[in-house]
């Protein structure tokens, strides 16, 4: 099968190109790391993150064929109608809207910057009780699909909004993690979280276009996270 | 927090909120007078003319009035600080900005005050 990849080293390279591969798969089925690997054997000049291979670590997103995804988890099959059949070739670039560093490899920095801003750790400015804080069953139950991000940013690089304005718009990623504490029953910091929720920008620019959903290897909602939000920012301002 | 002198209410949930009230106040206006078109297809002058001169609708015409022009500028807003930035412009962004907002800003104005003598203004 074909596999066609973006490839950009910026310290020889005026402009990125998409180079071509030809890889056997023998039929199979493969993941699109697998594919990566061999090619790796034939061009070993060939850059991208990997880790545990099980789409826990999040170490390569990237954008396969158009539609962002995690290398480790998606069977060429998933890709596109002919991909694994070889009458479409596979088409991998770096996730869209970051600086990239070398091929798939993408500098992850303003990412993680708006997630540092939302302070994704547990505020209690009560005193801590001998044990634990104890939630009940339910309020547990809140957490679901939303703990679960692996932060690999796939949708926050699927996200316009996020791309014209990664500076000033938080993104899908860290407003999932933003509602991920102003929905934990331990942390009282919702007053706080709330004020820095509320200019035109941070949470604002996002439209609904939802797709952060339809991108997320983790089948993780960020954007009925930020209609939470939303809904308690319009309960405490109104 | 990220401030914003330019937009309506420089707060987003303020923004939001006004966005989805004008769009609500336009649609019901738009249904009502695409209705009214349907049931008097022999509209006339003077029944056209006492129909928008009657004080309900010209209370109708200014809330749509002041709906369209919130909802353009929020709107525009928006467009303007997504695709006039320095990804697009460089250096030169804050000040295609500025010039763009500034003239979509007293057009908006124009058409209010333009509006409101045509309503109220009697002729």
């Amino acid at each position: 099968m074909k596999v066609s990849i973006y490839r950009y080293n910026p310290d020889t390279d005026r402009e990125p190109t998409m180079k071509e591969y030809e890889v056997d798969t023998q039929g199979k089925d493969l993941m699109v790391l697998d594919i990566l690997a061999l090619v790796k054997e034939q061009d070993e000049s060939l850059s991208y993150r990997r880790s545990c291979r099980e789409g826990v670590c999040g170490s390569d997103g990237m954008n396969i064929n158009g539609k962002n995804g995690l290398a480790c988890i998606t069977p060429l099959s998933e890709v596109a109608p002919g991909v694994k059949e070889g009458k479409k070739p596979l088409v991998l670039r770096p996730l869209p809207g970051l600086p990239v560093i070398r091929d798939l490899v993408v500098d992850m920095g303003v990412f993680y910057q708006q997630y540092e801003k939302v302070q994704p750790y547990l505020q209690n400015q009560s005193p801590a009780p001998a044990i634990e804080r104890l939630q009940s069953p339910e309020e547990r139950a809140k957490l679901d699909g939303l703990y679960e991000c692996i932060l690999c940013a796939c949708c926050s690089t699927s996200c316009p909004s996020f791309w014209w304005n990664p500076e000033k718009f938080l993104g899908p990623a860290a407003l999932l993690q933003s509602y991920r504490f102003l929905a934990d029953s331990r942390d009282d910091a919702t007053e706080e979280r709330l004020s820095r929720l509320d200019d035109p920008f941070s949470l604002f620019r996002c439209h609904g276009i939802m797709n952060c959903v339809s991108v997320c290897p983790k089948g993780l909602n960020p954007t009925r996270a930020i209609g939470h939000i939303r809904s308690m920012l319009l309960e405490r301002g109104v | 927090m990220v401030t914003s002198v330019t937009s309506l209410g420089r707060n987003g949930l303020y923004d939001w909120l006004i966005q989805r009230v004008s769009a609500v106040v336009i649609a019901l206006y738009v249904i009502g007078m695409v209705g009214y078109l349907i049931c008097n297809s022999d509209l006339d002058y003077a029944t056209w003319s006492a129909f928008m001169g009657s004080v309900p609708m010209r209370i109708a015409n200014t809330l749509m009035l002041f709906s369209v022009a919130a909802h353009t500028w929020i709107g525009l807003w928006s467009v303007t600080t997504d695709y006039l930035t320095g990804l697009t412009f460089g250096k030169a962004a804050t000040s295609v900005r500025l010039v763009v907002q500034m003239g979509i800003a007293l057009l908006l104005l124009v058409y209010i005050l333009w509006g409101l003598l045509m309503i109220w203004g009697g002729a």
